[in-house]
């Protein structure tokens, strides 16, 4: 095998005549070249670059797991038992909606009304934990303890944490953040 | 107890001190500055260890001492910086992290100066979102001013300080869980020994400590192992286990309470006195029936044993593990202990990174237990069941890698133990429902 062989996500081989359109956009690559210099081994840049990939793309393709596994010298399905463990990454058959609902389900919130502010949220989007809405906009999942139990019940939606909710300031948050 | 002057938190509330101009404006970094200078590494190591600061993350063990594991003849070292905090219940990494970022740094240059470590990994938890970028910014202001980086403040000491985000996994706050998931490996905690500081992070000695330990080390350089001493509860000298517990400390407080918080005291506060003085009392005028005193790996306090002081050595007395993260989480008196122990079964079963059988499915198995038990398809026999199960899991016994599965059967034995009248209550509502329960709950043990 030369160095030239590309491989599809599924273990096949690429012929050679098929031109190459690599997933991973020259801003992602220069991104994830850019950890290189802090770490020893080039390994330890595998969950920096599968965050790179899915905050880009909401998801990580099995594409982007062979163009990372390329980058960082490592078989694909080493990048892929990574990725695997954390529930965290998501597939494109389930990629995530433009706003990741993180409804805290831990002992400090579930006791001070999280599991229902979980369970209206569903109710109120109409989906389970763990899928997104048909228009692409919310998913809704469970976690565990945000760290925000001072604000309890909580839930993390993207960057920010949504604090001592009830179900009107969800339907609140729900209504304005459609509008946006 | 003497007055006890906040240590920890008394910037929190100076606006903008999370930048360096207003953080040194309030003495910051001087404690830096005097350390190189002034001391020797093998001298900081010695000040920690006289102080006797315990490790914060959980398992309480003596810092100085852990710094001094490391080898002598070692060329490289790194230090991971835990921030993973996931313990549920815990949230004063969180607090150091958004309020005074720059005391966090400046724990981690001198503990890295201590130990020789070049590199710093601060290994934060995904979720972390607003922590992760007032560390940046001040990590970035750090390195403009001559704090991180090359030839620290004219000196031959070299530290470069990196963010790494975990991915909402649990496990990783396990020190060698958090080392594997560094490297970029699944997080499956390693076998001990070696211990980190032996091979740790790419193999290399490393130091793993928790935000609030390393917070702490500035204080103790600049004010002395005396000082520091002279906080907490000073250990019983008829006991030679007992290692004393002093400092001041972040107690967490949530669950049931008029004003939960992150309050510093002086470590062995009582866990009544801290629902009463700085909780305002149990909500809606409520009696309290349990609390959580240390994260819910600890166990539970019943009621009449709140008196107990949330020390490193106390906690173990009333059967619970010990004083954990510090985060109590308090019960009023219409919860039920089922529910808690299901929400203590339902995390640790999702937690569990697999790689052990009696944990993997030992939490499995609780949780299906305690589930059955909670639906009103109970048995006599669970309770023994569940018991049965639990004592045979974890570092104790012998049978697992790491301390999750000791952690998740705790809170099982011991609300069994302490509570047994209301899971027998529950176990026998069920079985006056008749006999096809049985049938029903078979199948939910294979199932979920
Ligand atoms: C399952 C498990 C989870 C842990 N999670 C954390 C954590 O989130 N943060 C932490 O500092 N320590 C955690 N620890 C303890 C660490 O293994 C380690 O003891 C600690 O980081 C050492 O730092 P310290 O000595 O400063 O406390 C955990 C331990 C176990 C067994
Ligand atoms: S005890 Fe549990 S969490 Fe720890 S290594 Fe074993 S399976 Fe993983
Ligand atoms: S329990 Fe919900 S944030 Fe801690």
């Amino acid at each position: 095998m030369d160095d030239q062989t590309r491989w599809s996500a599924n273990g096949r081989r690429i012929p050679a005549d098929v031109p190459h359109q690599p997933l991973l956009t020259d801003d992602m690559r220069k991104e994830i070249e850019s950890y290189f210099p802090r770490y020893p081994t080039k390994q330890a840049v595998v969950l920096p670059a599968l965050h790179i990939v899915q905050d880009r793309l909401h998801c990580v393709p099995s594409e982007a797991i062979v163009e990372i596994a390329e980058m960082l010298s490592l078989a694909p399905a080493e990048v892929h038992d990574t990725l695997s463990f954390y529930g965290f990454f998501r597939s494109p058959e389930k990629p995530l909606g433009k706003y990741r609902c993180w409804v805290c389900r831990s002992v400090s919130c579930a006791f001070r009304g999280g599991e229902k502010i979980l369970e209206y949220l569903c109710r109120s989007l109409d989906v389970q934990p763990g899928e997104t809405t048909a228009d692409g906009q919310f998913s809704v999942e469970f976690a565990e303890c945000l760290g925000g139990c001072d604000f309890a019940p909580c839930m993390l939606v993207n960057d920010q944490l949504r604090e001592n909710l009830t179900e009107e300031t969800v339907d609140e948050l729900v209504k304005s953040l459609r509008k946006k | 107890m003497p007055d006890f002057e906040p240590v920890l938190l008394k910037r929190l509330n100076i606006p903008d001190v999370q930048r360096l101009d207003v953080y040194k404006g309030q003495g910051g970094y001087q404690a830096t500055e005097k350390t190189l200078r002034q001391h020797s590494p093998d001298d900081v190591i010695g000040i920690v260890r006289d102080s006797k600061l315990r490790g914060r993350g959980g398992a309480g063990f003596p810092c100085g001492v852990k710094w001094g594991f490391l080898p002598s003849d070692r060329d490289v070292t790194y230090m991971c910086v835990n921030a993973d905090e996931s313990e549920p219940g815990t949230f004063n990494n969180r607090i150091l992290m958004e309020g005074d970022p720059h005391q966090v740094i400046e724990g981690i240059v001198i503990a890295s100066y201590a130990t020789q470590a070049s590199v710093a990994y601060i290994y934060i938890r995904y979720e972390f979102v607003k922590a992760f970028h007032t560390l940046q910014r001040a990590i970035d202001e750090a390195y403009q001013a001559g704090y991180l980086g090359q030839n620290i403040l004219g000196t031959n000491f070299d530290l470069d300080v990196y963010l790494h985000r975990g991915a909402a996994a649990y496990i990783c706050g396990e020190e060698t869980g958090l080392i594997e998931s560094l490297e970029g490996k699944r997080a499956w905690p390693r076998i001990k020994p070696p211990f980190p500081a032996v091979e740790g992070a790419f193999r290399k000695p490393t130091v793993v400590n928790n935000i609030e330990t390393l917070a702490c080390v500035p204080h103790i350089v600049e004010r002395g192992a005396d000082w520091f001493q002279s906080i907490g509860v000073p250990s019983d000298p008829m006991n030679p286990r007992d290692l004393g517990s002093y400092g001041p400390k972040l107690y967490c407080l949530s669950g049931h309470v008029n004003r939960p918080g992150c309050y510093e005291l002086a470590l062995g506060v009582t866990c009544r006195e801290l629902i009463e003085n700085q909780g305002g009392g149990v909500w809606k005028g409520r009696k309290a029936k349990a609390a959580i005193p240390g994260g819910i790996s600890m166990g539970l306090l019943r009621e009449d044993e709140f008196d107990t002081p949330l020390d490193f050595d106390s906690l173990q007395k009333v059967g619970c593990l010990g004083l954990g993260t510090a985060a109590v989480v308090v019960f009023d008196e219409q919860t039920s202990l089922v529910d808690v122990l299901y929400n203590s079964c339902r995390f640790f079963a999702h937690e569990s990174c697999g790689q052990c059988t009696p944990c993997r499915e030992g939490t499995g198995w609780m949780l299906r237990i305690v589930k059955r038990i909670q639906q009103g398809h109970g048995r006599v026999e669970d309770l023994d069941l569940l018991v049965q199960v639990a004592e045979s899991m974890g570092i104790m016994p012998g049978t697992t890698i790491c301390g999750l599965a000791d952690g998740a059967a705790w809170p099982v034995k011991n609300a069994i133990a302490k509570f047994r009248n209301e899971f027998e209550d529950a176990v026998n509502s069920a079985s006056a429902k008749g006999a096809n329960v049985s049938a029903a709950t078979t199948s939910s043990l294979h199932t979920n």
